[in-house]
C-alpha cells in the first residue's frame, strides 16, 4: 500500500485513551435501593404472618376459593362449547385476588387476556367477564363504569394505556392508582419497555404486575430473558422492583399494596414480579405436555396458593372448618350461577356491527347497513 | 410558494397577513387548547423546540408542560399513553414527527385507537388526533418522505384528513381536535410553507369532516385529488386551458370518510375522471377511489377512471424524488389519454 501524503491525525496512545465519560458525568441514582431482593418475598410460614390481619385473609381465602371454582367452570364451559376458549389462571389466583383487592373503587385495573379473575374479584359480573371467550362481545361491560379496562389480547399493549390513564389522572388532581398486568412472555414485547419508561419519566402513579408463571405458551423462561430476574428489569428504568413468591396471597397484598400506596403518595411506578405457575396448558387448545414433565407441575402442585394460606389460617386460628365450608359454598353457589346463565343462547343484534365503528356513521356505513338489514329481512321471510 | 387556490382567496380576505399552513396548524392547536384544557399536544420535540417544523411553537409557553409535553423518543409509547389519557377524559393530539416514524406506533393505532370504541359498544369513545407530517417533495432522506394513507385508510374506526390550503389546515385541525372519534391527521410536508393571505383573527369555517370541496369547476374532466397534489392539479388544469380542456379539481380533504356524493356529482358533469395522488398505485387510495367512481358513475363515463400515483416503489432518495413524484405533465399525459379513449 503506497503511504498516503496527507497527514493523519494522531489518535491518543492506547494507554491515554480512556472511554468514560468526563468527570462531571455521575449517575442520576443509586440503583441499590431499586433491586429486587435476591429471594422472593414470603409471609406464609414465616414470623411475618403472625401481624396478618384476620378479616383481609379470610377475604382473600374466601376469593382464593371462589377463584378456583370460577377457573374450573370455565375451563368446563369451553368443553360444553360455550367459551371459544378459555386461559385459565388456576395455580395464580393469589396473583389474581391480590391485585382486585388492593385497589380502591377509584382505581383502574388494567388486565391482559388471562385476568379475568382479577376483574371478578374486583367485581364484575362473571358472565360480563366472559363475552370476550364466549364470542357475543368483545368487552361485555362498561369500563368506565367498572374501571377495568378491556381484557386485552395482544400482549402488553395495555400497560401504557395504564401510564396514560394514571398520569391523566393525576393531571387533573384525582389520586388515582392504575394497576396492569402481564406476563413473563409480555415483559420481552417493546410496549412493556416503552411503558415503564414512560411512567418513570413522568412519575406515573402506576404499579405494573408480572405474574412470571414460567411459559409464555411453551417457551420457559429461560428462553424469554437473560435477565437475573424480571424485576430486575425496573432498575434500568429508575424505579423499584420487588420479586413476590406468587402463590403467597399474602405477600402479594402486601408488596402490591405497598406499591399502590407509594403511587398514589406520588412515589412513582413500581415493578412486582409474582413467582408462579401455569397449572394448566396455555389454554384448554394447548397441550402442556409436550413441553413439560409431570415432576415439575407435581412440585408447584405442592406450592398451591390456596393449601398454602387455608394451613397458615388454620395454624393460626384465624380460620375454621366453617370459614372453609363457607368459601366452599359460596364459590359452588357462585359457579351454579355462571352455568346457568352461560348456557343461555346470547341474544345478539346483528345491526350491532355498524352501532360502534364512529360516533356517527359514514355514509359507506349507512349504505352497507341498509343492505345488512335487507338480507335480515329476506331470512325472516323464509 | 401560494397554492392557486389559496391565492384565489387573497382577494376576499381583507387586511389578512400571509400566513403559512405550519403556523395555521398551529394557530388551531392553540384556539382548541384554550377553549378546552382536556386538549394536550404530545410529541417528541413539540415542546421547547416547537416541533421540528414549528407547528408546536409557542404552546409549551403559553399552556406549560402539563400540557405541551416533550415524550420519550416512542412513537408506540406516545400514542398507547395517548390512549390511556384518552381514556380518561382528556383529548390528545399527539404528534408522529415524519410519516414513517409512525410504524412502531401501528400496533396501538390499529389493535386500540381504531377499535377502542366498537370494543367497548360506545362506552370507551377514543378522541385523540394523530399529526402525520406526510409526504415528498422536500428533499428528505429515506424514512421522511412516505406517504401511509393506504395503510390508515384500510383501518376501521379510524378518520383520515389532510388539507391543502392554510385556511383547511386551520378548519379541519379543529375540526378533528374536536372530534369524538380518532382523526389520522395528515400534514402535507411540502406544504407547510404555502402562504396564504389568511388571518387567525377572522372567521375561518370549522369544516365537518367528510366532505370534498371543487377547488376549480370545469367541464371536460375532473381531476381528484388530496393534499399535496391539490397544487399540481391546480397548475395542471391551469395549463391545459391552453389545450382546450376545462378540468375540474375535486380536493378531498378527507379520506375516510369518503365523499362519494361531491366526486360521483362531479364525475357525472364532466364523464371523466383522473384520481391524482404521490402514494404509490397498486393497492394504493386511487384503486379504491376509481372503483368507486366507476361503481357510480359508469354510465356517464366516456372512458376509463385513470390514475396518475407515485411508482410503485419503496420512496426513492431525494435526488431521484422528482421522477416520482406526479407532476404537472404527467397529469396533463393522462388527461390526453382520456381524449384519446374517447375519440376511439
Amino acid at each position: 500500500m503506497k503511504k498516503s501524503n496527507t497527514a493523519v491525525q494522531e489518535l491518543p496512545d492506547a494507554g491515554a485513551y480512556m472511554p468514560t465519560p468526563p468527570p462531571a458525568w455521575k449517575p442520576r441514582t443509586d440503583p441499590a435501593p431499586l433491586l429486587p431482593d435476591t429471594e422472593p418475598y414470603r409471609v406464609l410460614g414465616t414470623d411475618a404472618a403472625g401481624r396478618l390481619d384476620a378479616g383481609l385473609m379470610r377475604r382473600l381465602y374466601a376469593e382464593l376459593v371462589r377463584g378456583r371454582r370460577y377457573n374450573a367452570q370455565a375451563t368446563a364451559l369451553t368443553k360444553q362449547g360455550r367459551l371459544a376458549v378459555y386461559p385459565s389462571s388456576t395455580g395464580q389466583e393469589a396473583c389474581e385476588v391480590a391485585a382486585a383487592l388492593v385497589l380502591e373503587d377509584r382505581d383502574w385495573l388494567f388486565p391482559s387476556y388471562r385476568d379475568t379473575l382479577a376483574a371478578v374479584a374486583r367485581g364484575l359480573d362473571p358472565v360480563q367477564a366472559l363475552t370476550l371467550l364466549r364470542g357475543d362481545w368483545h368487552t361485555g361491560y362498561d369500563p368506565r363504569e367498572q374501571r377495568i379496562a378491556p381484557l386485552c389480547t395482544p400482549l402488553a399493549t395495555q400497560l401504557p394505556h395504564a401510564v396514560g390513564l394514571a398520569h391523566a389522572a393525576r393531571l387533573k388532581g384525582d389520586d388515582v392508582v392504575a394497576l396492569a398486568m402481564v406476563g413473563d412472555g409480555g415483559t420481552s414485547e417493546g410496549d412493556f419497555h416503552e411503558a415503564l419508561n414512560f411512567a418513570a419519566v413522568w412519575r406515573a402513579p402506576v404499579v405494573f404486575l408480572v405474574q412470571n408463571n414460567g411459559f409464555a405458551i411453551s417457551v420457559p423462561l429461560a428462553k424469554q430473558t437473560a435477565a437475573p430476574s424480571l424485576a430486575h428489569k425496573a432498575v434500568g428504568y429508575g424505579m423499584p422492583g420487588r420479586l413476590v413468591d406468587g402463590n403467597d396471597a399474602a405477600a402479594v397484598h402486601e408488596v402490591l399494596g405497598e406499591a399502590v400506596e407509594r403511587a398514589r403518595r406520588g412515589g412513582g411506578p413500581t415493578l412486582v414480579e409474582a413467582v408462579t405457575y401455569r397449572i394448566e396448558a396455555h389454554t384448554n387448545a394447548d397441550d402442556a405436555t409436550r413441553y413439560r414433565g409431570d415432576a415439575e407441575v407435581e412440585t408447584w402442585r405442592a406450592h398451591d396458593p390456596i393449601q398454602l394460606l387455608e394451613r397458615e389460617l388454620t395454624e393460626r386460628g384465624m380460620l375454621d372448618d366453617d370459614g372453609i365450608r363457607e368459601a366452599r359454598e359460596a364459590a359452588e353457589t357462585m359457579a351454579a350461577d355462571l352455568r346457568e346463565r352461560m348456557n343461555a343462547d346470547p341474544v345478539l343484534d346483528p345491526m350491532d356491527l355498524f352501532a360502534h365503528v364512529y360516533a356517527e356513521k359514514t355514509s359507506q356505513l349507512r349504505e352497507q347497513e341498509a343492505l345488512l338489514r335487507a338480507e335480515l329481512e329476506a331470512e325472516g321471510e323464509r | 410558494m401560494t397554492t392557486a387556490a389559496s391565492a384565489s382567496a387573497a382577494g376576499t380576505a381583507l387586511a389578512a397577513k400571509p400566513a403559512t399552513m405550519a403556523q395555521a396548524l398551529g394557530r388551531a392547536l392553540r384556539d382548541a387548547m384554550a377553549e378546552d384544557p382536556s386538549v394536550h399536544v404530545m410529541g417528541e420535540d413539540v415542546g421547547a423546540l416547537g416541533g421540528v417544523f414549528r407547528v408546536t411553537d409557542g404552546l409549551v409557553k403559553e399552556f406549560g408542560e402539563d400540557r405541551c409535553t416533550d415524550t420519550p423518543l416512542a412513537e408506540a409509547g406516545i400514542l398507547g399513553t395517548a390512549v390511556g389519557m384518552a381514556m380518561y377524559g382528556l383529548r390528545p393530539v399527539v404528534e408522529m414527527q415524519f410519516d414513517a416514524f409512525a410504524y412502531p406506533a401501528f400496533e396501538q393505532l390499529i389493535s386500540h385507537v381504531a377499535r377502542m370504541r366498537n370494543r367497548t359498544r360506545g362506552g370507551m369513545p377514543m378522541p385523540l388526533v394523530i399529526r402525520v407530517p406526510y409526504g415528498g417533495g422536500i428533499g428528505g432522506v429515506e424514512h421522511h418522505s412516505d406517504s401511509s394513507e393506504a395503510y390508515y385508510m384500510a383501518t376501521p374506526g379510524l378518520h383520515v384528513v389532510t388539507p391543502s390550503t392554510v385556511e383547511d389546515a386551520y378548519g379541519l385541525m379543529r375540526a378533528a381536535i374536536a372530534s369524538d372519534d380518532p382523526v389520522v391527521f395528515l400534514e402535507p410536508k411540502r406544504l407547510y410553507w404555502s402562504k396564504a393571505a389568511w388571518s387567525p383573527d377572522a372567521p375561518t369555517a370549522v369544516e365537518p369532516i367528510g366532505r370534498a370541496v371543487v377547488r376549480r369547476s370545469g367541464r371536460s374532466a375532473t381531476l381528484i385529488t388530496y393534499g399535496p397534489s391539490v397544487p399540481v392539479c391546480m397548475e395542471a388544469a391551469a395549463a391545459a386551458e391552453a389545450e382546450g380542456w376545462d378540468l375540474e379539481v375535486v380536493d378531498l380533504r378527507s379520506l375516510v370518510p369518503f365523499d362519494d356524493e361531491t366526486v360521483a356529482a362531479s364525475v357525472r358533469r364532466t364523464g371523466r375522471a383522473v384520481v391524482v395522488h404521490e402514494s404509490t398505485g397498486f393497492g394504493g387510495p386511487g384503486g379504491e377511489i376509481a372503483a368507486r367512481v366507476t361503481e357510480r358513475c359508469f354510465h356517464h363515463l366516456e372512458a376509463p377512471v385513470l390514475r396518475v400515483a407515485g411508482f410503485d416503489i419503496p420512496y426513492p432518495p431525494p435526488m431521484l424524488e422528482r421522477h416520482h413524484l406526479p407532476g404537472v405533465d404527467r397529469v396533463l399525459d393522462a388527461v390526453a389519454r382520456l381524449q384519446w379513449e374517447a375519440d376511439n
